[in-house]
């Protein structure tokens, strides 16, 4: 079984960030970068079942510019075992998912890949896409949200999915696609021998042009990125008997 | 010269008002286990509505269908209700409920496909987008016009307005974005159209893939408002240190009428099951009164709820970041003022 593991450098989860001036973006100079949450998860994920026997390799995929490789790096240093960087440092807007699930799908057939495990979104965009792209253009189930993973057969995974009313489980036919929400697993850091370690793992860089018979053009434009709206500053009340007022006097007890 | 420009505009008109009466919506419904409609689905109209086409109405499943086509047919503002019944659809999975979308799309030929950024809509939407060479807009929180839309990113510290040049417009709907859509009281109801199963699966795009299999499901059972639509929301955090704590809260939300919330470290932690979380990857809620008790109020929570019209924190520590968004702050140990506040309001109920 061969894995596909999707990673993304993104805005650190921590960081403040701000709209740029010229509201065409957000200001990324200087600011914190790491993988994705989500995709710390699905790495994680991945090397789990390696480590129980299901998997046989892993072998992580960024699709950016060339800083993506860092992110790469933290895949293999945490157990992946070797890396694809698609260069996109000469594309000026960043792709679509879309764009980037055709391009997964083809690096799932040129790599004889049978298990997708993507993050459920990204917290930049947070458009929450690319695997259930993946899996629609693979023509392949999708097991979204994923909270927990149990392998029933060589060919077939039961899987609980996080939804709106609680939980729902499915059981899976491999090959399949599975993205990983927050509950799937706790991430390990990648140790320091495993660090070092990992600069010999194989990293191949492709760029789109690789992908000539693939269409990336963008659909959607962004004209404009603002500041969300502000709220007026509000008070602190002294005693509980001062918020209960609040409350009545809001109509909340009605 | 200015006759060629004249014939240009009469041509240009000419092709609007074609296209005009050809442009309609399709709106994917939803249904609560308890038969009614899910309240995403009618904000998810709201927003169809705002793009001044024709509406269409879907519902998909295997029982009951009668009964939620004629409360649906009552909604202001529609032209039909198609319902689809079969056994496939009993408990919907994504692969097959895609491809039958497909195969609807062929045949009405709609420019806006809609559905409630719920965890159905954000499971199939872009699957169904990918099939037809889409690049979907998620999360909408605001229509501009029938192609340019406004979405929160970075976990709503920034909006981003984005225009679509796709023929087919493929939208998740933010509920809390946009208010219900009313039943009007008269019975002048659009019509219902009774789907074909058979005219939709001769395609062997349905027949050949490989699909999930829904094995179970462990839904919240409640008498508490829908979280997602409730007035309002009392939500607990990781400072709850147990899940027996943590009833303190739901005693709290039941006093005041309201649905429970939780924070993701009060999830992780199991004090609170999923469905509970408030946040930039959990529930997104807009309610009347939002009253976060034990929580610090990290970027992704405040991404959540952040559009409360009236927000309250409790918390022991005065430089929780929650207080800066708080309209009413009080520090203070929540064990000890939650169940005051519990005591205050059910005397004055009472009275």
């Amino acid at each position: 079984m061969r894995t596909l593991v999707g990673v993304k450098r993104v805005v650190d989860y921590a960081v403040k960030i701000r709209v740029r001036p010229d509201r065409l973006g957000i200001e990324l100079g200087n600011v914190k970068m790491s993988m994705n949450p989500f995709d710390e998860i699905a790495t994680e994920q991945a090397i789990r079942m390696k480590e129980k026997g299901f998997i046989k390799e892993i072998v992580a995929v960024s699709v950016g510019p060339k800083q993506a490789v860092e992110t790469l790096r933290t895949s293999l240093a945490m157990g992946a075992d070797r890396a694809i960087h698609v260069d996109t440092s000469n594309i000026e807007t960043e792709l679509e998912p879309l764009s980037i699930a055709k391009i997964m799908k083809e690096l799932v057939s040129i790599e004889k890949i049978d298990l997708v495990i993507l993050g459920k979104q990204s917290i930049d965009g947070d458009n929450n896409q690319t695997g259930q792209m993946v899996a629609a253009l693979l023509g392949w189930p999708q097991a979204t949200f994923a909270s927990s993973v149990e392998t029933i057969s060589a060919n077939q995974l039961r899987v609980s999915r996080e939804i709106d009313d609680g939980l729902e489980t499915l059981v899976v036919p491999l090959p399949a696609v599975l993205t990983a929400d927050l509950r799937l697993n706790e991430p390990r850091y990648a140790t320091l021998p495993n660090i070092m370690k990992a600069k010999q793992k194989p990293l191949k860089t492709l760029t789109t042009a690789d992908f000539p018979s693939l269409s990336l053009n963008s659909r959607i434009r962004t004209i404009t990125v603002d500041p969300p709206s502000t709220r007026t500053a509000g008070v602190r009340v002294q005693t509980t008997e001062e918020l209960f007022e609040a409350l009545r006097s809001k109509g909340f007890l009605a | 010269f200015n006759n060629i420009n004249n014939f240009n505009n009469i041509n240009n008109n000419i092709n609007n008002n074609y296209n005009f009466r050809k442009m309609s919506s399709l709106v994917i419904g939803e249904r609560e286990r308890d038969g009614s409609i899910k309240p995403a689905t009618l904000s998810t109209i709201t927003a169809a509505k705002q793009l001044n086409k024709p509406i269409s109405l879907l519902f998909a499943g295997n029982s009951n269908l009668e009964q939620i086509a004629k409360q649906a047919s009552s909604i202001e503002g529609l032209s039909q209700v198609l319902i689809i019944q079969n056994s496939q659809f009993e408990n919907i999975v994504a692969e097959n409920f895609s491809s039958f979308i497909i195969e609807l799309q062929k045949k009405y030929n709609f420019t806006h496909i809609l559905s409630g950024s719920t965890s159905f809509g954000k499971n199939v939407i872009p699957r169904i987008a990918a099939l037809l060479d889409v690049s979907p807009v998620s999360d909408v929180i605001s229509i501009v016009s029938e192609d340019t839309f406004k979405r929160p990113i970075y976990a709503g510290n920034a909006i981003a307005t984005v225009q679509s040049n796709d023929s087919l417009k493929l939208l998740t709907i933010r509920s809390a974005s946009f208010d219900k859509a009313a039943f009007s009281n008269n019975s002048n109801n659009s019509p219902i159209v009774q789907l074909d199963i058979n005219s939709f699966l001769n395609s062997s795009s349905i027949s050949n893939q490989s699909i999930s299999n829904w094995e179970s499901a462990q839904l919240t059972q409640s008498e508490r408002p829908d979280l997602a639509s409730a007035r309002i929301v009392v939500s607990g955090g990781r400072a709850l240190k147990s899940r027996e704590n943590f009833t303190i809260i739901e005693q709290f939300a039941d006093s005041l009428g309201g649905a429970v919330g939780a924070s993701r470290a009060a999830v992780d932690a199991g004090y609170a099951p999923n469905d509970w979380q408030v946040g930039q990857t959990g529930k997104i809620v807009a309610p009347e009164l939002y009253i976060g008790a034990g929580i610090s109020g990290a970027i992704q929570h405040l991404a959540g709820m952040k559009d409360s019209k009236v927000i309250v924190v409790i918390n022991k520590d005065t430089d929780a970041p929650f207080f800066q968004i708080a309209d009413y702050g009080l520090v203070g140990d929540l064990f000890t003022v939650v169940p005051e506040l519990i005591n205050m309001i059910k005397t004055a109920k009472n009275k």
